[in-house]
Formats: structure tokens, sequence, C-alpha cells
């Protein structure tokens, strides 16, 4: 078998560069029936692909032990679902699913390719290049069918404990969904400016696919702290390591595209800046993967280190001089039709935002990469932690939330600082008496350390962005319920129906907020550690711990053991938790599983972190976490608004006329009303 | 209106006021979270790559033996740059958690602050410089004034709402 996915894999890089070549001469001769073999090739190119994919997961599942990868990331007793995941728990596992993505993502691309034939092609033709890429890095760099030399052995390595987790089976595809997702959009951008794509076109196609590869990568970013949450037994959900920052630089830079573009579609402004935007997206998720694989930054999540780092500097140095001739030669097709008016408009807002999001995005690629260049100016490296990066990115987090608090009250073009002050009052008062309260009540001293002062900064500023969120909400649902003789919750429905774009983008945004409230409560982390045997307390803020018993099980996979602790608060018994320690037999390594109680406002968080090796008492860590519960509820929201913004807007149905009405209004004008209600609230 | 509106400002100048003061006097600093602080300035050395009081590892010794001479030396009555400097010179730069504000290391932390004041500057620059600019549409709002603008989409929600 491993013969046949070998196989499967060079005929893959046939395929891919077929369907680069053909359709390259296809455009350059302009013969529709070359590119439409260029394009059947690339739909091939997934059937190759999944076949060796396929074959590596039947590797697994039958334990051939020959394939080394299989021998190094999985064991007989290893669990069906993490012998599946085992496709992308390693490094030449992970690229061969990178590339079944990418082809999944181009099949997708060339079935829908009546959409606009000629652009599809140019753009398949991009991602059939980009294919050719991780293609070859599989076939000659990191070959996922390399056999093991010499005597096969009986059982394999086994799978790094710490991937042993139902949250990892899931974190890395959403994560590569992402990573992967942002080429179809770079594709689409490279694809108009080298053909000088007239209209905006390209750019709908392409804020599309960008919502879709953000919407993953968001959830991956999340599943992959919820993961370290769970998992790492840290207590906290991001470490700021190089690998989580590699994630976070194209989600930044892509965040800022889906705000500038707006400009771009309703304005004709910031072609230039977009199509840059779209470039360094697509580029930062292939730097982000070469800073993973090729052990220049040391990260506790990077790879093994090997030989594929060259390869990604190539490729980068080639996707950037690409990009750079094109933009050279047709920059002339960029230019803005309208020019900004005003400071005080919702186009400079936006350019604000993208402003503070790429300098956001700068201070963390700076941050990750100044150990490297430390090294390399004084000869000693240095460590860039999360002090750093809190210290730099908090601020500009906090300036970001200013803005989206100010956002929906600018109006495009100009908007008088009488009807902005008119507008913010309300929302601006609301979130000075909601922090006045908090310190008032003594919930939060902002004297006593500047985290605390930062922390009611982020609690105030949204609120201010939820006031204005849902100001926007009920004003646009008064229009609709008065028009439409029903509630105002029937009627914001409506509206958020009638502009799901608009509305779902607000909904993502009361989802960054419930997530900025659950960051904030990191200030008032606490934690405590103690030896506990039968019958011993111990206490941490209103809860107190009692060690009832510890107990052991042993599986084919792993051995563990538990603590019995009964949970008290207020004299009361309330719950009992199980922290449990595993010992992984085939790898030979130990790992944690933390027991949590998560509530809206704390998590009780434990950790069985062994014994005490001078007396064996087991030691026992308990943390109190204050709401983490709302970073992942913000998640679901920021879900379930892109989900939102991705559907189909509903056409307004037209009232029916009633016998006093004389006449049915004409199409237009209730075409208009529709306009109306959706441009409600300020646009 | 305009009182309520003088009111509201005053207060909330003078809740900013309170809020800055009140920071600059910064209260003491108990031993509990001088250990906390301190703990977070330094980085595991077991090789989790993870900040001293963060260190995941089930039963690592290095973490222990760590936050042992930390406590140790605050016991001594050390300040803080004292036993930073004695981890450093035990373990070397890189046990700091982040780069020091001397040496080559001062263009860590300057280097974010540049580029976000110009990338303001920038900013402000370049819409000063479109603003000066003539309006290439004929549909643009050429000389009217925001407020007059204001009034217009006003009345234009007005007489086209549902």
């Amino acid at each position: 078998m491993p013969q046949i996915g070998s196989f499967t894999l060079l005929l893959g890089l046939a395929l891919s560069v077929y369907a680069f070549a053909a359709g390259l001469f296809a455009i350059v001769r302009n013969d529709d029936r070359l590119s439409e073999t260029a394009r059947r090739a690339g739909i091939a190119v997934f059937l190759a692909v999944t076949a060796a994919s396929g074959i590596l997961v039947y590797a697994a599942f039958h334990n051939d032990f020959s394939v080394a990868y299989i021998l190094h990331h999985s064991n007989r007793a290893l669990p069906g679902a993490y012998k599946f995941a085992a496709l992308w728990s390693g490094q030449e596992g992970s690229l061969l699913f990178w590339c079944w993505l990418l082809a999944a993502y181009g099949l997708v691309l060339r079935l829908r390719h009546k959409v606009d034939t000629r652009l599809v092609g140019h753009a398949s033709m991009i991602m059939s290049a980009v294919q050719v890429f991780f293609l070859v890095l599989v076939n000659f760099a990191a070959h996922p069918f390399a056999l093991v030399t010499g005597a096969i052995p009986a059982d394999g390595n086994g799978l790094n404990p710490l991937l042993q987790y139902p949250e990892m089976v899931i974190h890395p595809p959403m994560l590569y969904l992402g990573y992967v997702g942002m080429t179809v959009p770079f594709c689409f951008a490279l694809a108009a400016l080298i053909m000088k794509y007239p209209g905006e076109k390209w750019i709908h196609i392409t804020r599309r696919w960008t919502m879709v590869g953000w919407l993953f990568l968001t959830c991956g970013i999340f599943l992959g702290s919820y993961w370290a949450y769970r998992v790492l037994g840290w207590g906290g959900w991001w470490g700021w390591d190089p690998v989580e920052n590699a994630s976070l630089l194209p989600w930044l830079t892509g965040t800022a595209f889906l705000h500038s573009v707006m400009m771009q579609e309703k304005r004709g402004m910031m072609k230039v800046w977009n199509m840059w935007l779209i470039f360094s997206t697509f580029l930062l998720a292939i730097f982000g993967t070469f800073l993973t694989r090729s052990g220049v930054v040391s990260s506790v999540h990077a790879f093994a280190e090997s030989n594929i780092g060259p390869y990604f500097v190539y490729f980068l140095a080639l996707t950037f001089a690409t990009c750079m001739y094109f933009y050279v030669r047709n920059r002339s097709h960029l230019e803005s039709e309208h020019k900004l008016e005003s400071l005080i408009s919702r186009e400079s807002s936006f350019l604000f935002n993208n402003v503070l999001l790429l300098v956001a995005a700068f201070a963390v690629l700076w941050g990750t990469l100044f150990p490297v260049l430390s090294e390399w100016v004084t000869g000693h490296k240095v460590t860039v932690g999360p002090p750093f990066f809190n210290k730099v990115n908090i601020p500009i987090a906090l300036f970001l939330l200013l803005l989206t608090a100010l956002g929906p009250l600018l109006a495009w073009r100009k908007t008088s600082t009488e009807s902005l002050r008119k507008n913010f009052a309300i929302p601006a008062a609301i979130a000075l008496a909601v922090g006045a309260v908090l310190v008032a009540m003594g919930y939060i001293k902002p004297w006593v350390d500047m985290s605390y002062f930062y922390s009611l900064m982020t609690i105030m500023l949204s609120v201010l962005v939820a006031a204005t969120i849902g100001s926007e909400f009920i004003r646009g649902g008064l229009v609709i319920a008065r028009h439409n003789d029903s509630n105002v919750f029937f009627g914001m429905y409506q509206l958020t129906r009638r502009n799901t774009r608009r509305y779902g983008g607000y909904v993502v945004h009361l989802g960054v907020i419930v997530t900025m409230i659950g960051f904030a409560g990191v200030a008032f982390y606490q934690n405590t550690e103690q030896e506990l045997g039968f019958g011993d307390k111990m206490a941490i803020g209103p809860y107190t711990l009692v060690c009832r018993s510890y107990t052991q099980d042993d599986k084919p996979n792993f051995s563990s053991e538990w603590a019995i602790l009964d949970i008290y608060k207020g004299g009361k018994q309330i719950t009992t938790m199980y922290p449990e320690q595993r010992f992984y037999k085939a790898s030979g390594q130990p790992a944690t599983i933390v027991a949590n109680r998560s509530t809206v406002m704390e998590d009780l968080y434990l950790v069985y972190t062994g014994k005490n090796p001078e007396n064996g008492r087991p030691i026992i860590k308990a943390h109190l976490n204050p709401l983490v519960w709302w970073i992942w509820a913000g998640a679901h929201l920021i879900l379930v608004g892109t989900i939102i913004a991705l559907m189909p807007n509903m056409q307004a149905k037209r009232k029916k006329p009633s016998a006093g009405d004389g006449q049915a209004r004409a199409p237009a004008e209730a075409k208009a009303e529709n306009q109306a209600a959706v441009e409600a609230g300020g646009d | 209106m305009k009182i309520a509106r003088k009111i509201f400002h005053r207060w909330a100048m003078g809740l900013l006021l309170v809020s800055a003061l009140l920071l600059m006097g910064a209260s003491g600093d108990p031993q509990g979270q001088r250990f906390d602080r301190l703990g977070h300035n330094l980085m595991c050395q077991c090789g989790c790559g993870q900040v001293l009081l963060e260190c995941n590892h089930v039963g690592c010794s290095t973490s222990e033996q760590m936050r042992k001479e930390m406590k140790l030396a605050m016991a001594r009555g050390d300040s803080d740059d004292v036993i930073l400097a004695g981890f450093v010179g035990k373990y070397g730069p890189t046990v700091l958690s982040a780069p020091t504000t001397t040496g080559f290391n001062r263009v860590a932390w300057i280097m974010p602050v540049v580029i976000f004041l110009a990338a303001l500057g920038a900013v402000v620059l370049v819409v000063r410089a479109w603003k000066k600019r003539k309006p290439k549409d004929p549909g643009s709002s050429g000389g009217t004034p925001p407020e007059e603008l204001d009034e217009f989409r006003r009345r234009a929600r007005e007489e086209t709402a549902l």
C-alpha cells in the first residue's frame, strides 16, 4: 500500500504541473479547450491526493509500521479517532493533509467555474502553482510514505499524549482549513490583478471566500485555546507561543481585509490596500507554516526540525516577487474612484481600524522574530514572552474596541460632530456608569495594578460597543416593527435577514466584546498548590476542596490515577471533581487531565500535578479563573455572526394593500423602502 | 439639554481624573502579588517554554527549584532587580520572559511604538492630502457642510421609512 500511496502523490504532482502549465498556455493563447483540460486536471488532483490521504489513514488503522510516519505517530492500542487524527499529527502527514485541503478547495472552485470562467481559469492556474509547491514538499522533502529501514517494530511509538484529546481531533483541521482557505482569495485577487479584471465582481467572490477562511481560522484559534486550557494544565488559554502567534498573523490581516473591502465595494477606494492585504494574509499563512516547521523559532507546539525551511523561503520569495511584478505592471488598474472626504466618517474609521490591526500584526510578528534578530545582532538569544505581547497589544486592542464602538455611528463620507455626539452620548453614559458601579462596589480597583486598570477599560469599552450595536438593532427593528405591526424583536430579526452582512457583522462584534470581557478576567486569576492527603482541605476563593480519596485505573493505551475531591462553597457540598494524571504506555510520557467546573462567573480548575518525590504525597494545583466562560461564549457568537453574514439577504415582502390604500405601491417604491429599512441607522 | 450635557461632561472628566490619580498613587504590593509578578517575569528552564509559574510539566523539578530560589531571595530581602539579576547570572538572559530595556533589547520595545505612531501619522497625512484634492465624481458632496448632509439623510430616512 505505501507504494501505491507514493504513486498517487507523484500522479497528483504531475497533474498539478499539467493544470498549471495548461492553464497558463490557455490564458496566453486564449484557448478554451486547453483551459478545460487544465480544469479537469485540477479536479483529478483532488482524486489523487484523496487516494494518498486515504492510504495513509488505512495504514494507521491497519498498524502498518513499515511506514515510518505511522511508526512514529501511532500504536496498536491507540483509539480509532486518534489513529485518524494521526494524519495531521506529524510533519509529513500534516503537509499531506494541507495538500488534500488545498485540492478540496480547488475542487469547489473548479466545479463553480461558471461564476466567471475566465476569472476562475486564472485563479485555478495560480492555485495549481501553490498545489505544485506543496506536492513537491510531500514528494521530495517530507514524504509521508517513507519506509522504515531494517526490521519492522511490532508496535509504534504512539501519538504525543498532548494530542490525545477530542479537541485535538478537530482543532488542526479547522486551523488548516483557515490557512489553506486564505489561498482562494489570494488566487482570485492575483488573478484579477493579472487580467485587470473590470468591476468589483471579483471582490464579492473574494470576500465570501475570505469570510469562509476567516471563520475556519477563528474556530481553529479558539479550539486551540480551548485545548491549551483544558489539556496543558497551566490554567491559561493563550501563551503567545510562536505557533499561536503564527495563526494570529493571517487572522489579523484577514480581519483588516474584511473591513476595508467594504470601502472598495461601497466607494471604490483602497483597491491597492485591499490587494496587498489579501497578498499579505496568504504570505503570512505560509510564513506561519514556515515558522512552525523550520525550527527558526523554538516553540512547544512546533514540529520536529526538518530541512523543509528553505523550500518555504524560496516559495515565499517567489510569491512575493510575482505579486510585486503584477502590481507594478498593472497598478494603474487599482486607482481609487473616490477620495476620503472627512476624518469623521465611516471610511476613516475603517482606515484607522486597518492601521491598528496591522500594527498589532506587526507587533506580534516583531515579538516572535525578535529572539532571532537579537541573536543575529548581539550573539545572545533573548526570550520574548507574554509580558511583552501583553504590554504592546493590550493598548492596541483597547483602541480597536473604541473604534468598534464608534464605527456604527459614523456615516459614509462625512458625519457632523454634533450627530456623533448625539448618538454617542447615551452609550458613553452607560459605559461610564457601568465602570463607576464596578469601582464603587469594589469589584475592580484600577489603582492597585495596571492589569486591573486594563480590565476596567476593557469592560467599559465592551459595554460601549454593546450599547452602540444595541441601539443600531433597536432603531432598525423599530422601523420595521412599525411597518409590519409587529414587535421590535421580530423587527430586529427581519432587519438581520434583510442585511445579513451588516447585522451578522454586528453579531460578530458582540461576540468579540463578550470574548474581551472574558479576557478582562485574567487580571483576577488566582491559584494555589498543596499536598493533599486523605481528608486534607485546601481553600481557594469561596471554595474549599476536601480530598476524599485517590483511585487508579489501567487501560490498553494508558494507566491513570485520579484524585476524588469534594468541593464545598458556603459550607455546602456543591460537586465532586476528579483531576487525573495519565501515563501513556507507548510513548512513556505522563499527561494531566484537568477537572474543570465552569460557571458564568468563574472556573474552578483543578490539576493533579503529581506526587512529592520526598514523601510520595499527591499534589493538587487549584486555579480560580474568573470569566473564562465568556471567552467560549464569545467564540460561539462570532461563529453565529459569521454564518449570518455569509447567508444571502432576504428580500422584503411588499405590504398587501389595504382597502384604504387605493392602489398597491410601485415595486420601485417597495425596493426603496426595503433599502431604507436596511440602511436605517446611519449608512 | 445643554445643562445636562455640561453636567455629563464634567462628570465624565471628573471620573477620568479620579481614575488617573488613583492609578498614579498605586497602593502597596503584598508578598503574594510580588511572588506572582516576579514569577511571571521569569521563564521555566525545564524546556517547556512557559512562564515559570505556568510550567505544566508533571512533577517538574526545575520549576520547583526555581520557585524555591525565588522565595529564598525574597525572604532575604533582595530587591526585584537583584533577584532577576541573580536568575540571569545563573540561567542566562533567556530566563527573563521579556526583553530588558537596555542595549539592543530596547529596540524590541521601541519598534512597535514607532510603527504605531508612524502609521497613525501616515493615515492623518493621507486623509489630509485626499481632502485637499478636488472630488473626482460629480455626485460628491462638494462644499455641502456635514450638518446639512446629516439633515438630508435624516429627511431621506423619514420620507422612505417603512
